[in-house]
């Protein structure tokens, strides 16, 4: 046998932190480059206006900022922190990875450090990574990042996707604690439906719309609902739902099926965009900036997208 | 059991006044999705959706792109 950690038990997320870039892209700016206008875009969307990457904003430099964010929130030293995983799709490189570069910059030295890809469910998938290594003593305090830069993947003519794709980040800090905050995470994944999310040309984000429609509206409240039950969290107990942003249709249409009515419904896609792995982490962060999730508040997520895969867990709000 | 053309259509009338707020009576064979009702292609999915749980006849999204009119959802849950 082998010596057990001397873990405390718990995880939960202690602080979170966001990065969006500076220049706003309005769904006007969008009519000037491709045949759209601002009721279509809002009523297949939902979306009026997204952050794009300026030319120095990389997937790492938002990831930094985010995660800065986050540390500074979360009252830690740098040195505390001994985990950090990087949720990206858009990458503009394989190789380094990304974590270790971020980790390095944020002045942690020598933590473990690992990209990882779950497309638009990455930080449901991080997070549940993240928190069963604090809880089985791996780590103590684990940064967890969402971080992308869409607008380099984007085919800027096709005004089927350019109008919904954006950039930015989000981070969470997950650090050991007596009680659980991050409840077990429900994943999945559906690869003999790959196709339905791809890079066409190895080059240009598209998505069969309709059947990824069909998929998320039709199949994923189940995903959400089973990561309530494995947290014993009744839906009524809900402060807030906050899915990936992908469409505020699809939000909505998942939100309907929860029954749970009082809870808040993140709807951060409508000046935000569709951010990928980023958009739970952004959108949380940015309501516990407006003062719209209490401390203690117990929060819902769901991820999905390419792969296609999906993820959720119960989260308590630090 | 198949169902008569008017039950179908009486049935494609409630479901579409449901989800996108257009009068039932406003459903008529004729009627274009696109064209005459304003229908876009998600709410084409969320109708062949609520069709399907309503006639038990499953409508793929590579079909449902062939289908124009209202006529022809009909014809097609007939089939």
């Amino acid at each position: 046998m082998f010596s057990s950690p001397s873990a405390p038990g718990g995880a939960t997320i202690v602080a979170f932190g966001e990065y969006q870039p500076s220049q706003v892209l309005t769904n006007a700016d969008l009519e000037a480059r491709v045949d759209t206008n601002d009721e279509w875009i809002q009523s297949r969307v939902g979306i009026r206006e997204r952050r794009i990457a300026g030319p120095d904003d990389t997937v790492a430099s938002m990831a930094v900022a985010a995660g800065g964010k986050a540390l500074a929130a979360s009252g830690l030293s740098a040195e505390d922190v001994d985990l950090v995983i990087v949720a990206t799709c858009t990458a503009q490189d394989q190789i380094p990875n990304t974590a270790a570069t971020v980790a390095s910059r944020l002045g942690i030295a020598a933590p473990g450090a690992f990209d990882l890809n779950a497309a638009c469910a990455g930080f449901c998938y991080a997070l549940g990574v993240a928190s069963d290594m604090v809880r089985g003593g791996s780590s103590r305090n684990a940064l967890v990042i969402g971080s992308e830069k869409l607008s380099d993947w984007v085919d800027w003519e096709d005004r089927g996707t350019c109008v919904i794709f954006a950039d930015g980040a989000g981070a969470a800090i997950v650090s050991a604690s007596e009680e659980q905050g991050v409840g077990p995470v429900v994943w999945g994944s559906s690869g003999e439906r790959a196709d339905k999310i791809y890079l066409r040309d190895h080059q240009y984000l598209y998505q069969e719309g309709q059947a990824v429609f069909r998929w998320t509206t039709t199949e994923l409240y189940r995903v959400a609902l089973d990561a309530l039950e494995r947290a014993g969290v009744e839906p009524s107990e809900l402060t807030a739902f906050v899915p990936h942003q992908a469409n505020l249709r699809i939000v909505e249409s998942i939100a309907k099926k929860l029954g749970a009515p009082q809870a808040l419904v993140a709807r951060d896609i409508v000046t935000a965009g569709n951010t990928s792995s980023a958009s739970i982490p952004l959108a949380l962060s940015r309501m516990i900036g407006r003062g719209e999730l209490p401390s203690g508040s117990t929060v819902l997520t769901l991820g999905f997208g390419a792969g296609l895969v999906y993820a959720a867990q119960v989260i308590r709000i630090p | 059991m198949a169902h008569s053309e008017q039950e179908i259509l009486a049935g494609l009338g409630e479901i579409i006044e449901e989800i996108v707020g257009t009068e039932a009576s406003e459903v008529t064979p004729e009627k274009s999705f696109v064209d005459d009702l304003d229908i876009d292609s998600l709410s084409m999915v969320e109708i062949a959706i609520a069709a399907q749980d309503k006639f038990g006849v499953e409508i793929p999204d590579d079909q449902l792109k062939d289908l124009k009119t209202v006529q022809d959802v009909i014809n097609f849950i007939q089939k």
